[in-house]
């Protein structure tokens, strides 16, 4: 037990230091005046500001939590479906793969404003998009997971007379899962600043819309209270990955640990 | 009429014969015109070089590949691909990290037995107890030593419940003591159940602690170079290998084993 607390310990602290470091340089450098309090507030004016405001902004926080969340559920149910039609024929995989890595040149900054033109000012664009941005990394974790598979492992199940399904329920599949994962992570940290681009580009309430309207009044403190906000929504739901992934598969970590 | 001896009998009817069984990957003959086979009940092993194609038969035997041209005889007729009479045990244990050692041994049964999850499980509770392994079910594979590994792979292959046994280098991963040690173990339990095995080997010692009988297989792909009866009394122990008729058999395997190659 000590030794898990000595571990989370040795996780948490240097990263923790470095921002408590970054931000007392932050503290003192806007309290130098240099650039104008106005135009850098130091960080505690930020906090205090924020927290003045607080009610507006987790008004504006809840509309942004639930377009990442059911963007995220709405890219899984299709990131899910199309690699295992990739994973069962070589020539989805083949023709299909190259346009999705194409796809992610398109900038977001020219899609955000284009799925609003098409789909309206409400909740739909903003789950688009989010889907839309989560989609890849989530495809090529599962591919990649499943291409990871041990050979002999799915030798010895055809062996074994075992199917395609049996193989991809026995072997491919849970293979695939800490790639999975791997990609969850990186399709999280797009699936916040995609919501947010959303919104920016049109909507009545959210995080982006605060930060317009905050940014649009000058006032840099309430938009840099917001950016802590979503980083802040980040940080937490990246730390509910790791959650997952333990309670859905607690052997991974323990073999890399084994060494096996 | 009296009974014709154990061996001609089993050659009379073995439990498994190939004959001219030949596969090319390309240009490169890799078998051509193999022929062996295995009685029931009866252990036999494969000597050869890396690369002669022991592993090739394996995949051939058990439906992976096909091959060119050539038969395989189960109980006298022509194997059906329906049958599935192997069993195959690779040479790196495979367990899968996200099943209990239990639910690794079961797999055998689920899948290739087509056993109800159940049934599977208490077949594989059976089993581990049968090879020692008695408590460690419920552990983790990355839990186990290497030769406990080797362990839980065999009895998966056994909870296939499939006639023959194919075991591929099952030992070759693992360090000369736990070898030797699993080796000792096989052959005990080996004798209490007399599974039909074809082993592929490249150690010359096992082969001959281990086997009934034993082919060194040829570096080219002609097929047999040397076909041994291993006529040593059982149970065999470390002290069967200090016997001059064991230090024979070894030194002849080895000969064969290295002919045309350069020493």
């Amino acid at each position: 037990m000590s030794g898990r607390v000595a571990r989370v310990l040795k996780l948490l602290v240097p990263p923790v230091a470095l921002l408590l470091l970054l931000g007392a340089a932050w503290e003192l450098y806007a309290r130098g005046g240099a650039l104008g309090r106005d135009v850098l507030p130091p960080l505690s004016r930020v906090a205090s500001a924020g927290w003045d405001d607080r009610a507006s902004l987790w008004q504006n926080l809840q509309p942004t939590i639930v377009e990442v969340l059911v963007g995220f559920a709405v890219s899984l149910a299709f990131a899910f479906t199309v690699s295992v039609a990739l994973d069962a024929s070589g020539i989805a995989r083949r023709s299909v793969m190259p346009v999705l890595i194409g796809s992610q040149t398109i900038p977001l900054v020219v899609l955000a404003p284009l799925i609003v033109i098409w789909f309206g000012f409400g909740f739909t664009p903003k789950i688009i998009l989010v889907a839309l941005v989560t989609f890849f990394p989530i495809v090529v974790g599962l591919v990649d997971g499943y291409a990871s598979s041990e050979r002999d492992a799915i030798t010895l199940m055809r062996t074994m007379g075992a199917g395609w399904a049996t193989i991809f329920l026995q072997v491919r599949l849970p293979s695939a899962l800490p790639g999975f994962f791997t990609g969850l992570r990186i399709a999280l940290t797009y699936a916040v600043i995609a919501a947010i681009f959303a919104e920016y580009a049109g909507a009545e309430y959210g995080l982006g819309v605060y930060i317009q309207g905050a940014s649009a009044s000058f006032r840099t403190d309430l938009v840099l209270a917001a950016v802590l906000v979503s980083a802040v929504l980040t940080l937490a739901l990246y730390a509910a990955t790791f959650l997952v992934q333990r309670l859905a598969i607690p052997w991974y970590a323990e073999s890399r640990r084994a060494g096996a | 009429m009296t009974p014709p001896p154990p061996a001609a009998r089993a050659e009379a009817s073995p439990a498994i014969a190939v004959r001219g069984l030949a596969k090319s990957f390309g240009p490169l003959p890799v078998l051509d015109g193999l022929a062996l086979h295995v009685a029931r009940g009866e252990f036999v092993s494969i000597l050869g070089p890396s690369g002669c194609g022991k592993s090739t038969l394996f995949s051939i035997l058990t439906g992976i590949e096909r091959a060119d041209a050539g038969e395989i005889l189960l109980d006298g007729r022509p194997l059906e691909p329906a049958d599935r009479p192997f069993a195959w045990m690779p040479q790196r244990d495979v367990l899968f990290p996200w099943r209990s050692v239990e639910q690794n041994v079961s797999l055998g049964g689920e899948v290739a037995a087509g056993l109800p999850r159940g049934e599977a499980r208490d077949r594989a509770r059976a089993l581990l107890a049968d090879f020692g392994l008695e408590g460690f079910g419920g552990m983790r594979p990355y839990q186990l030593s290497g030769g406990m590994r080797q362990r839980v792979a065999l009895a998966r292959t056994v909870a296939q419940g499939r006639d023959i046994l194919l075991l591929d280098e099952p030992f070759g991963s693992l360090d000369a003591l736990t070898r030797t040690e699993l080796q000792l173990w096989l052959e005990r339990i080996w004798e209490r159940e007399r599974w039909t095995v074809l082993l592929i080997t490249h150690d010359v010692r096992e082969a001959v602690l281990l086997s009934d009988r034993v082919y060194v297989m040829a570096q080219r792909p002609d097929g047999i170079a040397l076909e041994r009866d291993i006529r040593l009394s059982r149970p065999r122990t470390l002290d069967t290998l200090r016997g001059a008729d064991a230090a024979e058999l070894e030194h002849e395997l080895l000969v064969a084993l290295h002919a045309g190659r350069p020493v």
